[in-house]
């Protein structure tokens, strides 16, 4: 049933019922990656299957798989009785599915809380709202979570994360549950109290089958049936108790190890700790009364420990007990509130550089640059650390041969498995060759050969080169490595000693269980009201008439769509400077744009180059000063001084009277006046023209009247001009509502782009991809907020523009906004276009402003008609919402027209609508590629 | 040492750039596409006017007005009756609409002034306000050249002679190019060294940056250099390959001063872009606070509209503003052919901008930084 060449297939064969996932031949490759290698497994039903293996052997891809999440590139995979490559069979039993993806609260949406998480899953699967709420009380109750269930996701602590995550996939009963590394980054105490929920689950629904990826052997001890996976192949399968058996070893590490090819156990030896010489008693590390308070919230609360030179010091806690702080202070990142901490006897500054060089540092999220390749990675280090140029090629092949980096060196960071990007982690961190070590979690998720092999070299470090080592684990195994380790919790260390000493003091075998017996005496309050056997199987069972429909709707449903809808709104909420922007950002925009582009043109400065210098000229000069269009300048004195002045952009406008103007103007001898225009702007220049022209002729007439006393309309004709819909021809009054569009675009659009693709880059898009909801439910539940937030903004503009820009409102206001109703709904339809197309959130900002901003200042009307521009700007206008828009808003503004009189307009905003909508939802893919 | 941090740390900022196909995507659609098509799609203020005329009088004169409306300026003007007129121009099909009235040449001849009406759709704007001048000025000329033909009339005794320096023919596509290049400068810079920096943030390499021996002068100068030499670059490209080859826009001034004036201007938004980066918690916000920021600095610069006609609390603001004195070093350099001595006051203000920005950004830096984690 596996790979032929794999000897202990038989011990297998213990599969009665039909299998749970049936795989044939399956391949699956990133580019030039192969992940998986021609799989062929089944895997039995109504068990508790343990995928085990390091990282990056393809556990994660398989259940991608299994789970219909990733289209399946080659090879057959039927799950639940139905072959996966058919949409309709995924469509169908993906309710019978839940599927929990790797990384901490990798599907949560940290700004919700813990209740409003499952709530969401909840309506996505279609359940009423009393279904809901019982099956919520539920799950809380038998997890513990019932004390926080108002608590943001986010603030959980890593152990309350998976907790939470095992309930939302735990609210429609599947039949299938994926768990994939539920468990890593996750404390001991959390971490057994999350095996036993699942132990409890599964007695409660023993018809369940359970897949379980994990890197923890001790864990995989209590699961019915093993795969074990590497390279991207199985190696063998069988119950725990066969594996030791074949493999003939006490633990299953030890039987993975064994299981493992020759050439990858070839460098793998047990770890020897040689004592550790104390002489002198050297302080590397010392801490008094460190503190650190955010707000009101303490992290670390008066923290002291001093670590001898060359000692290995552990730091053992759960996920937020302040274990990151206290690092980041020693580091200098952080300043402490109270209390001092000395490197070397040195009180610890940030602006000391010398200091930093003595210290590597690796921190729990990967600081790796995942544009640069692990080749350009560690020269990148290695230069900032100053390490010669010329021992750099030696000390990069140095560390890529002992971290196992060899055959990556032109792989990009985030292409590699967790654990090979760990091990570029911590090779980046040790490429200086550092006096200090501060680790911050820097073994979890690495599988047990490379991190024996990482131990090893610890310990030699410590040893030998007497380098100081601080590090933070999770790993009991390793905190029992350690000289010394320091428990802490809630930002108190609670008990600082040698490992040995510690499980005498409690009286334990094991130093985990001394630890859980420490955690459990300073958190009484944390610890999770277990519900006793009994209680948790009946809640758990959940009664019949919950098991009947549990996927009501396999077409359209509304309660998933605002599911989507109030999530996006919650999460708006909870983010009150994105809100605030989002709202008030428009408005802001509106006045600026109002106020600063105003069209009038007027103070335009201009000089004279007077050689006449008569009453008769200055009064030419006077002509023109005297008007609100131009405000005079100093003379010009020479054609040089005119021409620098026009160069530098001081004066637009240049006025030559030439000599003897008075004397050939008396005498009636032709006489022109030379009028230089900067014709940097031409529609500057073009507007100053008509006003010369026009002061001119005033002149004229001025001067004629005076002479002769004639009439002063000595015209031929008089051109009545009306100005109609903005007689007084203010821009403002043309400019507010124009801005209007432009806002209801830009600001909309972006919003929507970034909450997609935010979801992409962050991870919680997988939740389209394995829950029953369709890409239209997905795309309008998460435009819907949006949407309406857009109306809100339409009304405080309109607002705005009559009350504060003082633009009357001539027409009919419904029409309008039902007009409004349309274009935010294309606008919004716009940003999820965009969407579908960009994966980071960068391009999705920088994209969205240029495809928007563009085409509607420039093409769709806003300064010139539609009708008057040329080519690519003319089709582009042509079909851009906003060019209609803008007709009704001008129309109802301006114009005092209602509905009848627009309808043509209205026709391509409503065909737009659906067309936009058809277009995202034909774009948006239901599986990753 | 620091100099070689400052250069290694650069060359990684070029190497994420180049790993980024849609960002390198868009910064060749914003210095190529971007800038032609925003130069040739914003057409002459006076283009293809749509105009209808009511002629109520049928006389050769009145034809002879029609006749004198034709592309490019106007579209070929479409006759109209009086009742249509209203609902035209209100559903925006015409800017103008032309009425002459029966009687009008008699009227004209007999010395009598007939009136000729002339309807504007002001909410056109600039269409609107230059063409009414311009339709003004046709008219007149039009029927006085007409009139001649029957009697006599007086010579203006003074003439004007106006022209326009710099661009002669006042060609809207060269404004259109550079003002489209400078405002694609802006927020290149603006968006490279400011989204990089939130999503260095994000992944926690900055954090990791700050607890190597490197300070965060040396982080954000890094940045600079890189993210301005990417849009300088593309930028000289435009300047040479797009906008004098491809659109044949003569550039009066020198291009290395230009390119110098640039670089000032790239080190004050480059400043910015980190300013902002350390200012917005998340991608999201950056792209709202990117809209706030970028929107005035283009609009109010003085690069769409004249300056001088804007308010004076306006202008006062827009004076600590990069593009302010950006677009006017540009349009001196670029449209007048001014050398040094005429932009050094702006060279010196960008500098002092920078220098402000970049100052502000140094001393939050740390501290903003360290608390995201």
């Amino acid at each position: 049933m596996i790979n032929a060449e794999s000897a202990p297939q038989s011990i297998a064969a213990t599969v009665k019922t039909p299998p749970v996932a049936s795989l044939h031949d399956v391949s699956l490759r990133y580019g030039k990656t192969l992940a998986l290698d021609a799989i062929t497994l089944d895997l039995p039903a109504r068990q508790m299957v343990g995928l085990i293996g390091p990282d990056g052997v393809g556990k994660s891809s398989l259940f991608a798989l299994i789970a219909g999440a990733r289209v399946i590139q080659t090879g057959q995979i039927k799950v639940l009785a139905g072959n996966m490559a058919e949409a309709r069979h995924r469509k169908s039993i993906c309710p019978r599915i839940a599927y929990m993806p790797q990384g901490l609260g990798k599907n949560l949406y940290a700004t919700l809380s813990v209740f409003e998480n499952i709530d969401f899953f909840g309506r996505l699967f279609s359940q009423d709202s009393g279904e809901r709420q019982r099956r919520i009380e539920d799950l809380l109750l038998s997890t513990g979570l019932s004390p926080f269930r108002d608590r943001q996701a986010g603030k959980l602590s890593g152990g309350m994360k998976q907790k939470l995550g095992l309930c939302c996939a735990l609210i429609h009963d599947p039949d299938l549950l994926i768990l994939d590394e539920p468990t890593t980054g996750v404390d001991p105490l959390s971490r057994r109290q999350f095996w036993e929920l699942i132990e409890r689950i599964r007695t409660g629904q023993p018809g369940m089958s359970v897949l379980v990826a994990t890197a923890y052997m001790e864990e995989a001890a209590r699961f019915d049936w093993l795969v074990a996976m590497d390279g991207g192949r199985v190696l063998t399968t069988g119950t725990p108790d066969q594996l030791l058996e074949y493999t003939a070893s006490d633990t299953l590490e030890a039987a993975f190890i064994a299981l493992l090819p020759e050439e990858k156990r070839a460098g793998h030896r047990a770890i020897h700790i040689p004592p550790r010489e104390t002489d002198g008693e050297e302080i590397a590390i010392e801490a008094k009364d460190l503190t650190m308070r955010f707000g009101d919230f303490t992290a670390v609360d008066r923290v002291s420990f001093r670590i001898a030179r060359g000692e290995i010091f552990g730091f053992l806690g759960s996920n937020g007990c302040g274990k990151t702080t206290t690092m980041k202070m020693l580091t200098g990142l952080l300043t402490a509130s109270e209390g001092e901490a000395w490197l070397f006897g040195q009180t610890i500054n940030p602006k000391d550089l010398d200091i930093r060089r003595r210290v590597g540092y690796m921190t729990q999220s990967f600081s790796l640059y995942s544009e640069l390749s692990v080749e350009q990675n560690l020269i990148l280090h290695a230069r900032l650390f100053s390490v010669p140029a010329e021992q750099i090629p030696d000390r990069v092949d140095e560390m890529a041969r002992r971290f196992g980096l060899t055959e990556i060196m032109a792989a990009l960071p985030d292409s590699l498995p967790l654990g090979q990007r760990q091990r570029l982690s911590l090779a980046v961190a040790m490429i200086h060759q550092p006096e200090m070590l501060i680790l911050d979690e820097p073994t979890s998720g690495v599988d047990p050969i490379a991190r024996d092999a990482f131990w090893q070299m610890l310990i030699d470090l410590a040893r030998h080169d007497r380098v100081t080592i601080f590090i933070s684990t999770h790993f009991m195994n390793e905190a029992e490595r350690c000289d010394r380790i320091s428990l802490m919790h809630a930002g108190q260390v609670l008990v600082s000693d040698t490992p040995a000493a510690l499980m005498q003091k409690r009286g334990t075998t094991t130093l985990g269980e001394a630890f859980i017996g420490y955690l459990e005496d300073a958190a009484p309050e944390d610890k999770t009201p277990e519900p006793s056997m009994n209680s948790a199987s009946e809640e758990l069972s959940l009664p019949a008439h919950a098991k009947t429909a549990p996927y009501k709707k396999i077409g359209f449903d509304l309660r998933r769509l605002f599911s989507y809808s109030r999530r996006e709104a919650l999460e708006l909420q909870r983010d009150p400077i994105r809100a605030t922007l989002a709202l008030l950002g428009s408005v802001i925009l509106m006045f600026i744009m109002g106020y600063g582009i105003t069209l009038d043109v007027e103070d335009l400065s201009f000089a004279v180059l007077d050689r006449d210098q008569t009453s008769t000229s200055r009064d030419y000069t006077l002509n023109l000063a005297g008007s609100r269009y131009f405000s005079q300048h100093a003379p010009i004195t020479d054609y040089a001084a005119l021409d620098r002045r026009m160069r530098a952009g001081e004066i637009s406008l240049a006025l030559e009277i030439p000599p003897g103007f008075a004397r050939d103007l008396g005498r009636g001898t032709p006489v022109a006046i030379g009028a230089w225009i900067d014709g940097a702007m031409p529609q500057r220049a073009e507007t100053i023209q008509g006003y010369v022209r026009g002061m001119h002729a005033h002149w004229l007439a001025e001067m004629a009247a005076r002479k002769l006393g004639q009439s002063r309309s000595a015209g031929l004709i008089t051109i009545e001009t009306r100005f109609r819909y903005n007689p007084d021809v203010k821009s403002l009054v043309a400019m507010v509502p124009a801005v209007i569009p432009l806002l209801l675009l830009m600001i909309p659009a972006m919003l929507t782009a970034l909450s997609v693709v935010r979801e992409k880059e962050l991870g919680s898009i997988v939740n389209l991809y394995v829950t029953p909801v369709t890409r239209v439910e997905f795309l309008l539940g998460k435009q819907l907020p949006y949407i309406g937030l857009a109306m809100v903004n339409f009304l405080f503009m309109a607002l705005l523009a009559v009350t504060v820009f003082g633009v009357p409102m001539k027409g009919n206001f419904f029409t309008l906004s039902v007009a409004a109703l349309l274009y935010v709904t294309s606008a919004t339809a716009m940003g999820l276009l965009f969407s579908t197309f960009v994966r980071s959130q960068i391009a999705a900002i920088f994209g969205t402003a240029v495809l928007t901003m563009l085409p509607a200042v420039q093409f769709c009307g806003m300064t010139s008609p539609v009708s008057a521009l040329e080519g690519l700007g003319r089709i582009i206008g042509k079909v851009y919402p906003t060019t209609y828009f803008l007709v009704i808003v001008r129309g109802t503004f301006s114009k005092g027209l209602g509905f009848a009189e627009l309808q043509a307009s209205f026709i391509p905003l409503i065909l737009a609508v659906p067309l936009l909508t058809g277009l995202c939802v034909l774009l948006l893919r239901k599986q990753e590629r | 040492m620091r100099i070689d941090n400052i250069r290694q740390l650069g060359i990684k900022e070029l190497r994420s750039l180049t790993r980024d196909p849609i960002m390198m995507g868009l910064i060749l659609f914003a210095f190529t596409v971007a800038i032609y098509s925003g130069a040739t799609a914003i057409p002459e203020s006076l283009n293809k006017a749509p105009i209808s005329i009511v002629d109520e009088d049928q006389s050769p004169l009145s034809a002879r007005i029609v006749d004198t409306f034709y592309p490019p300026h106007f579209l070929p003007p479409v006759m109209i009756t009086q009742a249509e007129m209203d609902t035209r121009m209100d559903a925006g099909l015409d800017t103008f609409a032309l009425n002459i009235p029966p009687g009008f040449q008699r009227d004209l001849l007999a010395g009598r002034q007939p009136t000729i009406q002339l309807n504007v759709d002001a909410t056109r704007m600039s269409q609107a306000f230059s063409g009414s001048g311009y339709i003004q000025s046709m008219l007149s000329s039009e029927v006085a050249e007409f009139v001649q033909r029957y009697r006599e009339t007086a010579a203006s005794p003074v003439d004007l002679e106006l022209r326009a320096r710099f661009n002669p023919s006042l060609t809207q596509t060269w404004f259109g190019a550079l003002m489209e290049l400078i405002n694609n400068i802006t927020m290149l810079a603006i968006v490279l060294t400011g989204a990089a920096l939130i999503r260095e943030r994000e992944h926690g390499t900055i954090e990791h940056l700050l607890v190597m021996p490197v300070t965060p002068f040396e982080i954000m100068t890094s940045k600079v250099w890189s993210m301005g030499l990417v849009v300088l670059v593309a930028s000289a490209f435009a300047l040479v390959f797009v906008v004098q080859g491809l659109l044949a826009v003569p550039i009066e001034g020198s291009l290395a001063l230009f390119l110098v004036g640039t670089a000032l201007h790239l080190f004050a938004t480059t400043s910015m872009g980190i300013f902002l980066g350390t200012i917005a918690r998340s991608m999201p916000q950056f792209g709202l606070l990117l809209m706030l920021v970028l929107l005035p600095l283009e609009m109010l610069s003085g690069g769409v509209t004249p300056r001088e006609s804007m308010p004076a609390f306006v202008q006062a603001v827009m004076q600590v503003a990069p593009t302010t004195h950006f677009v006017s070093l540009a349009q001196a350099i670029l449209c007048r052919g001014a050398g040094l001595d005429v932009v050094w006051p702006q060279c010196i203000t960008l500098t002092l901008i920078g220098a402000a920005f970049f100052g502000i950004t140094l001393l939050r830096f740390r501290k903003t930084i360290g608390m995201m984690g």
